[in-house]
């Protein structure tokens, strides 16, 4: 992790709890950010949930915005992240997310807004709406939780299930001539005006959890800095549904999920050399006059 | 020296903080039992303890402190 | 409403466009909505106006992210509107109840057209259960406000904010096609500067390290939680069925029958009514104009006063009907007269069936 700039404190409800077991003269390297509550996650055990709750936490704690920051949890397994985390925070219908942001943002630009999704919510359900704010340019944070599978109803095939994968749904495997392929999200996005930035990372080692965490701060200082929708896709894991203990997911997202979703960066407009999304998309569409109205102004 | 504290109330035993620590120190406790029923972690190694935060980093219940 | 202290404006205008400009008035800065006939004029009179305040007027990608960008925006404190008509409305039925589940106010509009299905684009109040009992899946209730004028369109758009404010709740303009499209005479009500009006202290705008964090939510997972929550929307809606009916009553003090009709109905019933009273028939005209709650204390009082035989006149196949009925419960006898699919009845053939009921009581029937 970045080395925070401020010296790391344990939040007040755990320095009753365990503040006397750290001696005098000891100093504490790493601790549950202040952005996120008491609450016991209800994630399962060895869930990936909770690194991606706990990255979110703490770049607000970083970048010193919970008292600005709005979250959005639709349903799905990270519905209750409502209780999680401390900053002002709404429980959204499934999909629905990105409106209810949309609704907020417009409402007090100068709050930072997030949206929190499973894939069942972004990329299904709320794909329409998933789709028209980002091509709209909502200038809003997006953490997409890709695992494949519908975590919080039993196991049921994800938009984003691997073709042959096993689920309550697709018991014979997920039969692509009769249901489709995976919609991968981030290379959809990647090509729309709107969007300023898409990255996909995953959270299977120090490594790539430290790496999700830059992509998540990036996310949110583009939303601070204006420069348009931002949304990082998480490769995760389902221990429970995928019938699996926590390490064997991380080796089966290692052997399957990667493979067909890779990582990286798939759009930001500034390290391509833009002020912001806007700018992009003029550039984009630079032969097409009426789009290059009001340029000047 | 550094050393761990796991905060019982969060840890749910996943095991993930003993596969991702570099040195091997670390490991669920059979002798205890927290108050949800899960073995949580321990170090059982303090010596060897380097402080790198990688059982913090990798810990889906934020259970774990780091300390120096 | 309308404020003495202020110069009053009376101008020429259409009824989609007045609920627009009544909407801005009591203090809407945020319209959000998907374009369906007829109410388009209102959402392009908030396209045209809303820039020009300072607000926001966004076209959604569909009739579901327009309901939750209401239920964003209610949430972040603002008021806030979206209009339809009739099946677009039930596509805001997910977010209605969400609102409702999570105490969320703000106005939701229907102009409504025939149905069911894609159903007609003539008037109709084929919607009034879906307004009235079922507008989203749970156990809630939201006031439903039917405006028989454009006066009314005005005046009823203004109460919908404020007992939306007040009650935490969704709140309705059952509107429908004849009176979103005609065009009347108007007071337009007084300007409301948005800042002045009450403080949401459960807003979810940012805590800003001055309380502790604030939640909108709907989901209880303990089954008593749940019904807590209930139980105090209930108590809430108590209140308004208490205090907030409202009804027109004419020629109600010696009616034996009592015409009960609402919104574009009324304007018909009205006529009827009168021509039966220069017939001699003892016959007075309740108008609803709170829907829910229903004016169950007016059926009470038209019975009192002697009334014996209720005819409820609707543009549908018998809606409204139930809850005269309901609110008789055996005190009076009811019937019902409506046309259906965008036909509106005329002033005659309403009359007719007055006449049989006259005549009815007369054989002592």
């Amino acid at each position: 992790m970045a080395a925070p700039k401020t010296p790391v404190t344990l939040p007040d409800y755990q320095v009753e709890r365990i503040g006397s077991q750290i001696a005098e003269g000891e100093t504490i390297k790493s601790a549950r950010p202040h952005a996120l509550s008491d609450a016991i996650f209800n994630y399962c055990p060895g869930c990936t949930h909770g690194i991606v709750n706990r990255l979110v936490a703490e770049v607000i704690d970083e970048l010193g915005i919970e008292g600005k920051t709005v979250g959005i949890a639709p349903v799905g397994c990270s519905v209750m992240a409502y209780d999680f985390f401390n900053c002002d925070m709404i429980e959204a219908a499934h999909g629905r997310a990105p409106a209810v942001a949309t609704g907020v943002k417009r409402v007090h630009p100068d709050n930072v807004v997030f949206a929190y999704q499973g894939d069942g919510d972004l990329a299904s359900i709320g794909t329409a709406e998933t789709v028209h704010a980002a091509t709209r340019g909502e200038k809003i944070t997006v953490i997409f939780i890709n695992n494949a599978i519908y975590g919080m109803t039993g196991g049921q095939m994800a938009p984003t299930s691997l073709p042959n994968q096993v689920t309550q749904t697709s018991p014979y495997g997920r039969d692509v001539s009769k249901v489709g392929y995976p919609v991968r999200i981030a290379e959809l996005l990647s090509t729309l005006d709107g969007v300023a930035y898409v990255e996909r990372v995953t959270c299977d080692s120090r490594q790539h959890i430290i790496q999700a965490k830059k992509a998540i701060k990036k996310a949110f200082q583009n939303q601070i800095d204006g420069i348009g929708y931002s949304l990082v896709e998480v490769v995760a894991t389902c221990p429970t549904n995928w019938g699996m203990t926590p390490q064997g997911a991380f080796q089966w997202l290692r052997e399957n999920m990667l493979p067909y979703y890779p990582l990286g960066v798939y759009k930001d407009v500034v390290a391509d050399g833009f002020a912001n999304a806007a700018e992009a998309a003029l550039e984009r569409a630079k032969d097409c006059p009426i789009a290059q109205q009001g340029k000047e102004a | 020296m550094a050393r761990i504290i796991v905060d019982d109330v969060h840890c749910k035993g996943c095991g993930l903080c003993v596969d991702a620590c570099p040195k091997g120190v670390l490991a669920l406790d059979q002798e205890r039992i927290t108050p949800k029923g899960y073995h949580p972690a321990k170090l059982v190694d303090p010596d060897n303890c380097i402080g790198c935060s990688s059982c913090f980093i990798t810990c889906p219940d934020v259970a774990i402190t780091v300390v120096m | 409403m309308a404020d003495n202290t202020q110069a009053q404006e009376r101008v020429l205008m259409k009824g989609n466009e007045v609920l627009a400009e009544a909407a801005m008035r009591a203090g809407c800065r945020f319209f959000f909505g998907y374009p369906i006939t007829p109410q388009t004029e209102l959402a392009a009179y908030m396209a045209k106006k809303l820039p020009l305040i300072g607000g926001t007027f966004l076209q959604a990608e569909s009739e579901i992210a327009a309901i939750n960008m209401v239920y964003g925006a209610a949430a972040a404190g603002a008021r806030v509107m979206t209009s339809s008509s009739s099946p677009g409305v039930s596509l805001k039925g997910e977010g209605v109840s969400y609102m409702a589940g999570a105490d969320v106010p703000g106005v939701i509009v229907n102009v409504e057209r025939g149905g069911p299905g894609l159903g007609g684009i003539q008037p109709s109040q084929s919607d009034y259960f879906q307004a009235t009992r079922a507008l989203g899946h749970g156990d809630f209730y939201m006031p439903v406000l039917a405006p028989s004028t454009v006066q009314e369109m005005a005046d009823l758009i203004y109460l919908a904010f404020d007992l939306a404010d007040e009650y935490r709740t969704p709140a309705m303009i059952l509107a429908d096609g004849m009176i979103g499209q005609m065009m009347e005479p108007v007071t337009l009500p007084p300007e409301r500067d948005p800042k002045t009006l009450p403080a949401k202290p459960w807003a979810t705008s940012g805590h800003k390290g001055e309380r502790a964090h604030n939640v909108v939510n709907s989901l209880y997972l303990s089954p008593e939680k749940l019904e807590q929550t209930n139980f105090e929307r209930f108590e809430r809606y108590a209140e308004i069925k208490e205090k907030h009916q409202r009804q027109e009553l004419m020629f109600c003090d010696d009616a034996e029958i009592v015409v009960v009709a609402f919104g574009a109905a009324s304007r018909i019933a009205r006529t009827a009514v009168r021509d039966a009273r220069a017939k001699g028939i003892k016959v007075g005209l309740l108008r609803p104009i709170t829907l829910w709650p229903f004016p169950t204390k007016a059926i009470d009082q038209v019975i009192a006063n002697g009334a014996k035989r209720f005819l409820s006149v609707e543009l549908n196949m018998g809606q409204m009907v139930e809850d005269v009925r309901l609110a008789a419960n055996g005190r009076a006898e009811v019937s019902f007269y409506g046309r259906t699919g965008g036909v509106l009845p005329t002033p005659e053939e309403v009359l007719v069936q007055i006449e049989k009921l006259a005549e009815d009581m007369e054989r002592g029937e």
